[in-house]
């Protein structure tokens, strides 16, 4: 298992340098990341040179990209022009914690204002992602033991709407619902923007209260997806021979279900999780800009808006390797849950050459 | 579509005395038991006939009016679904926005099909080290998520692009971006099916024999495998045009997407939930408008997948 991981682990380093070139050369060879600087004090074109010169904008692309990736403090920069590299480099490069300083909140590091947002998309995520796998569970069970009944055909259609809803559809919908209508009709309403209302202050009930709508929003496409597949997971499950064995033996329904079929039901559940992470974090975009909510999603939107290439550059990386780290986690579950499945033997491609 | 018709239909059906339904019929048969599935067709059909019949009542003009003396204002019997923050009909504006955000989905759909196709073709095919780099490369595009590249993409590239003309009407140069930039977002699950596909088609017989005659590979890929693995490519194109057309929707809601005056359902959307509590019919009618061309797709893929199998083309009744 430890070869397997640090192989995957090995793996993942090109892919990630593939996917930050792209990025890379996308962002910085286009949009002009001076322009936004606050513009009051590089409006003169040769402070604006000098600032390319200083921020190693002048460099072609290539080596902007090194910069980035591992510093130039292991080398003198040109600053004034004359073609004599003079002052030292201070930056540090990503290989070694440093994401270059955001251009927009001039001089504080990219790293900083990312980490400074990360709790708050988690505090959205994590519990979205409980909320999906608990509500999909139970749906999906339910339809599964009562296949064809009214229950089952009215959650299949109503999961295949759900699953063709935009985020956007969702969040607006349900805001205009709990929020604005029920405030309208003298109900008890959910607030809409923001994380607390700045009369009560940042308490943990209002927090919470401000969190169930975003999450709502983000858990109901998934709960539409994962509950028609844990529901043909079941299917299949209690028609094993393994399930009639445990009846024969005159185990109660409850064990039964519980005990044996939702146990091997639940093993492919735990590859959804790592798919559902590129997708909630995608899908935070849309609601933290929805419900105004301070998150990565958001800082993202205004970052990318200002070309802002450290900070967008950072958090891309960031879910990368989320998505990375958490596919690898997820196949290692798998093994682990499902000991039918070794990743330690060599498997050789099934495809050879014949001729 | 022959060698498909060849393959999967006719053995089957070897020995019924009724002369032998062609593949197309047998999957137009299956295909119209899904009863959501042609409900799904009639809709998109409807759609369709909206976005374009519409045109006749009202010019693209009348689309981008902007008369701030009316805005926000309620739909009523002049403007049925109301007007924007800047007094533009919505209703209008909902005939324009659908041409541009299902034209955005089918031709999204081509650019993706296009590329995940070839890729997957020529690493299914070719194997080795050409495999070895472009499934790499895939597995790359895949661990990018890809709402927040499509928004990069979308930033940076959609002002780049001058307006161009087709057929008399004027586009944003953000409409072809978009549509480039879904479809080179989206081709990596079709070019791993794809590929799958074309790793067990080409050890069977009849490549070999290709082989024999000494036809070439590109013949071999595009005349003989390919024709063979349409079924999932069919399924997998048409929910990519409720995909893509979702994903429109995503940027130009961010305001990254298609840039106004051209109008789309996505863009119609950007910053409606500013008035959240004043003007719901911003949001809805574009909206529903949007779900029920998911919807309506999404159907339709979901009988075209059971429609398209071949191992259920047996079973007729």
């Amino acid at each position: 298992m430890t070869r397997y991981v640090i192989r995957r682990l090995l793996q993942a380093i090109p892919l990630l340098l593939i996917i930050s070139v792209m990025i890379f050369v996308l962002l910085q060879s286009s949009g002009d990341p001076l322009a936004t600087m606050g513009g009051r004090r590089a409006t003169r074109p040769e402070d604006r040179e000098r600032l390319a010169r200083v921020m190693g904008l002048d460099q072609p692309i290539y080596m902007q990209y090194l910069y980035w990736l591992i510093g130039n403090d292991w080398m003198d920069v040109d600053v004034d022009g004359d073609g004599i590299p003079d002052t030292p480099g201070t930056r540090r490069g990503v290989l070694r914690g440093d994401f270059g300083k955001s251009l927009v909140t001039r001089g504080k590091p990219a790293l900083d204002i990312i980490l400074e947002r990360l709790p708050n998309t988690l505090l959205l995520m994590i519990p979205a992602e409980i909320v999906i796998l608990t509500v999909s569970m139970a749906i999906g069970i339910y339809s599964a033991l009562r296949q064809y009944s009214f229950m089952d055909q009215l959650v299949t259609t109503g999961s295949f709407i759900g699953y063709s809803m935009p985020i956007f559809m969702i969040a607006l919908g349900s805001m205009y619902i709990f929020g604005v209508n029920f405030k309208k009709w003298g109900l008890p309403y959910l607030p809409t923007v923001g994380m607390f209302d700045p009369k009560v202050g940042k308490t943990t009930a209002q927090v919470a209260l401000h969190m169930i709508l975003p999450i709502f929003s983000m858990s109901v496409i998934s709960i539409s997806g994962y509950s028609r597949y844990i529901r043909s997971q079941m299917l299949e499950v209690i028609s094993q021979d393994y399930i009639r064995t445990a009846y024969a033996k005159g185990l109660s329904e409850r064990m039964v279900l519980l005990g044996h079929a939702l146990k091997n039901a639940a093993i492919p559940i735990v590859t959804l999780i790592g798919i559902d992470v590129p997708f909630l974090l995608g899908g935070a975009v849309v609601t933290e800009a929805i419900f105004g909510w301070p998150g990565m999603g958001r800082l993202f939107l205004d970052h990318l808006e200002r070309y802002d290439t450290p900070v967008v550059m950072g958090i891309l990386m960031m879910i990368s390797v989320a998505v990375v780290l958490s596919q690898l986690f997820t196949d290692i579950a798998y093994g682990w849950l499902d000991p039918r499945i070794r990743y330690d033997k060599a498997r050789k491609g099934g495809h050879g050459n014949s001729c | 579509m022959e060698t498909a018709a060849n393959l999967a239909g006719a053995p089957s059906l070897e020995g019924i005395e009724a002369p032998p339904l062609t593949f197309l019929q047998l999957v137009w048969l299956r295909f119209k038991r899904h009863k959501m599935a042609v409900f799904g067709i009639v809709v998109l059909i409807l759609l369709v006939l909206y976005s374009t019949l519409g045109a006749l009542f009202f010019t693209e003009a009348d689309a981008n009016i902007t008369d701030t003396s009316i805005r926000l204002s309620a739909p009523s019997t002049e403007h049925p679904f109301g007007t924007d923050p800047i007094g533009r009909d919505i209703l209008a504006r909902t005939i324009f926005g659908g041409q541009i955000s299902l034209m955005i989905g089918f031709v999204a759909v081509m650019v993706e099909v296009i590329v995940g196709v070839l890729i997957g073709a020529i690493a299914g095919y070719f194997g080795g080290a050409i495999d070895n780099i472009l499934m790499r490369f895939t597995e790359a595009m895949f661990n990018v998520p890809q709402l927040p590249l499509l928004l990069v993409l979308g930033k940076v590239l959609s002002d780049k692009v001058p307006p161009i003309t087709i057929i008399g009407r004027e586009f944003s140069g953000s409409v072809v971006v978009i549509i480039a930039v879904i479809g080179l977002t989206s081709w990596m699950g079709l070019a791993r099916i794809v590929r799958a596909n074309f790793l067990s088609l080409k050890e069977q017989e009849f490549v070999t024999a290709a082989h024999c005659i000494g036809t070439g590979n590109a013949s071999i890929i595009f005349a003989h495998i390919l024709p063979n693995t349409m079924a999932p490519i069919i399924v997998n194109a048409t929910l990519g045009v409720a995909y893509a057309i979702i994903n429109e929707a995503y940027v130009s809601f961010l305001g990254v997407g298609v840039l106004p005056p051209t109008a789309t359902w996505g863009n119609m959307l950007n910053g409606a939930y500013r008035y959240i509590d004043t003007a719901p019919w911003l949001w809805i009618f574009p909206g529903l408008f949007i779900v029920l061309t998911v919807l309506s797709i999404n159907f339709i893929g979901d009988g075209l997948r059971d429609a398209l199998d071949p191992h259920a083309l047996i079973d007729l009744n």
